[in-house]
């Protein structure tokens, strides 16, 4: 390192830039405690304050910011979604995302790509074209082409999956699909909450919540007891450790995630590819490596490990679809927990617990809709109603039996 | 490689068993209301700890029932149902 940069380096002058305080010590009151540092907790606490004027909250994350799935996901951004319910949502979460750098005066490297869900059977094509016109009725770019358009759009592509599985018959093109720089999203929410004057208490864990006459009173942490009268749970794949405290039964089952990087590449692929039938999606980060996962590890487990079976499987599945690939190197490996529901929609908003407001049931699919849910559940908390976006996916709708499926747009996990 | 024991045909690798999900109790429809029923099919437990499952053995088509400690992934133990028991 040049002499120049470490004396910089060491120069009092110059303190090392921190995004937000780590503040002393828990007060004794909060107007709202929010559970969880994740884009989610954060955000939903940056339009607290920024809409509300509600000030007087705090961040509880046990660990460290975005050290949830908020810095373990692919970072894949997309609205093409099959309900119209589902559609509105992710599609309001888009146009919140587009403008995030420029309100955060921080670079998210938000990169529009174009995302391609490929179809490798006459019956998944029919699904793309259902998706497509919901789609295009709600104002989503989306729409299916044919497989020499996928070719010529990405020429690397083997259209005949080297012959181990049905070929490619078209896709589902949706030209806004986009990614992100994920852990930019949590720390500029950070930032923008922390000078609002909202406190974030990092390695500090909820341990239990107090009700009385069926409202919250407080919370316990391992750091003291706090009380308040609202809390949001904002933990996506620890919900089910938090439900049980204020006795709330939910449809959630917890399964791990995993996602591979490979070695760096010069840049060949600005698309972002998913195929469901080869339980693929990848794409190429700034830095030129490939980020590839898959779906759902095929049993429940509370626990971030990689296995080697999920190597291998992902690494095959993208020499059948690119097969260039064959001699590059996967670099890193990891797992995050992803809460799932039966309809494959969030769990958001009010619930029979006064002062107890859930935002949770985030799956293999909660990034995108980070500042949506942030923004409509503050809304949710201030107002104590669900905002008017987020009523079809409130817990009672299970015992309504009105639920809103996802599954043909969302069961490869991005 | 994970090894799961087949209360048949003893130890053998994961990938050649099918997870089938929390053993539940189904009530009697009739006799139940509307909110027990949607309770029944969609609530689960999940919470972190051991639970009872179904897994079924592909090869031999057995199902069977384990304990399992949903967060160490550790086998406790794995029996037939209402039947025969093996250690994991
Ligand atoms: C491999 C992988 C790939 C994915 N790809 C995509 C994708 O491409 N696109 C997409 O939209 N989504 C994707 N997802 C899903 C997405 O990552 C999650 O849905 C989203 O990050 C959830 O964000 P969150 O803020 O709700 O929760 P998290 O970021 O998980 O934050 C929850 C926080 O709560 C903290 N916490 C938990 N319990 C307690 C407690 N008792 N006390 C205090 N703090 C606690 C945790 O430490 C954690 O930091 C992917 C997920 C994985 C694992």
């Amino acid at each position: 390192m040049p002499h120049r940069l470490l004396k910089f380096g060491f120069n009092k002058e110059h303190p090392e830039p921190r995004m937000f305080h780590a503040p002393a010590q828990l007060k004794d009151e909060y107007d709202v405690v929010i559970i969880g540092g994740g884009g989610h907790g954060l955000g939903a606490a940056y339009y607290l304050a920024r809409d509300y004027g509600i000030t007087n909250v705090a961040v509880i994350e046990k660990g460290y910011i975005g050290g949830g799935g908020t810095g373990r996901n692919t970072a894949i951004v997309r609205s093409n979604y099959l309900t119209n319910e589902g559609a509105r949502f992710y599609q309001a979460s888009i146009e919140l995302f587009q403008d995030l750098s420029r309100e955060f005066d921080l670079n998210l490297f938000y990169s529009e790509r174009g995302h391609f869900t490929l179809a490798h059977s006459p019956a998944s094509l029919r699904t793309q074209r259902w998706r497509a016109e919901v789609n295009k009725h709600l104002g989503i770019d989306s729409e299916v082409i044919g497989p020499s358009e996928v070719k010529r759009l990405v020429p690397e592509i083997d259209l005949q999956c080297g012959g181990h599985l049905s070929p490619i018959h078209g896709a589902l093109y949706h030209p806004p699909g986009a990614v992100a720089r994920h852990d930019a999203v949590a720390w500029g929410y950070a930032r923008g909450a922390d000078r609002a004057g909202v406190e974030i208490h990092q390695q500090t864990e909820v341990t239990d919540i107090e009700i009385r006459d069926h409202a919250v009173i407080g919370v316990h942490t391992d750091k003291g007891f706090i009380k308040t009268g609202k809390v949001l749970s904002a933990v996506a794949g620890w919900t089910t450790a938090i439900t049980p405290m204020v006795g709330l039964r939910t449809p959630l089952t917890v399964h791990p995630l995993q996602a591979v990087v490979s070695e760096p590449l010069k840049p060949w692929l600005d698309k972002i590819v998913v195929s469901a039938s080869l339980h693929l999606y990848v794409s190429q980060s700034a830095r030129g490596e490939l980020v590839a996962g898959a779906s759902l590890d095929p049993y429940e487990l509370i626990s971030m490990r990689s296995t080697l079976d999920f190597t291998e499987g992902v690494s095959s599945h993208l020499v059948d679809l690119f097969p260039m690939l064959g001699d590059i190197k996967i670099m890193r490996q990891w797992a995050g927990l992803c809460d799932m529901t039966p309809d494959f929609s969030p769990i958001m908003g009010t619930t029979p617990i006064d002062g107890f407001y859930i935002d949770a049931g985030w799956g293999t699919w909660g990034f995108k809709a980070t500042p949506i849910s942030a923004k409509t559940m503050a809304a949710t908390l201030a107002e104590d109603k669900d905002h008017e976006l987020i009523e079809p996916f409130n817990l009672s709708r299970f015992s309504r039996w009105q639920l809103v499926g996802e599954k043909g747009a969302a069961s490869v996990g991005h | 490689m994970k090894i799961i024991h087949c209360p048949i045909n003893g130890p053998r690798p994961l990938q050649e068993f099918h997870f089938g999900g929390q053993v539940r109790e189904m009530p009697v429809g009739s006799q139940v209301s509307d909110a027990e029923w949607a309770d029944y099919v969609f609530n689960r437990s999940g919470e972190p700890g051991i639970q009872r499952e179904w897994w079924y053995h592909t090869a031999s088509g057995t199902w069977f029932i384990a304990e399992r400690d949903c967060q160490s992934d550790e086998f406790i133990r794995t029996y037939l149902y209402g039947g025969r028991e093996s250690d994991a």
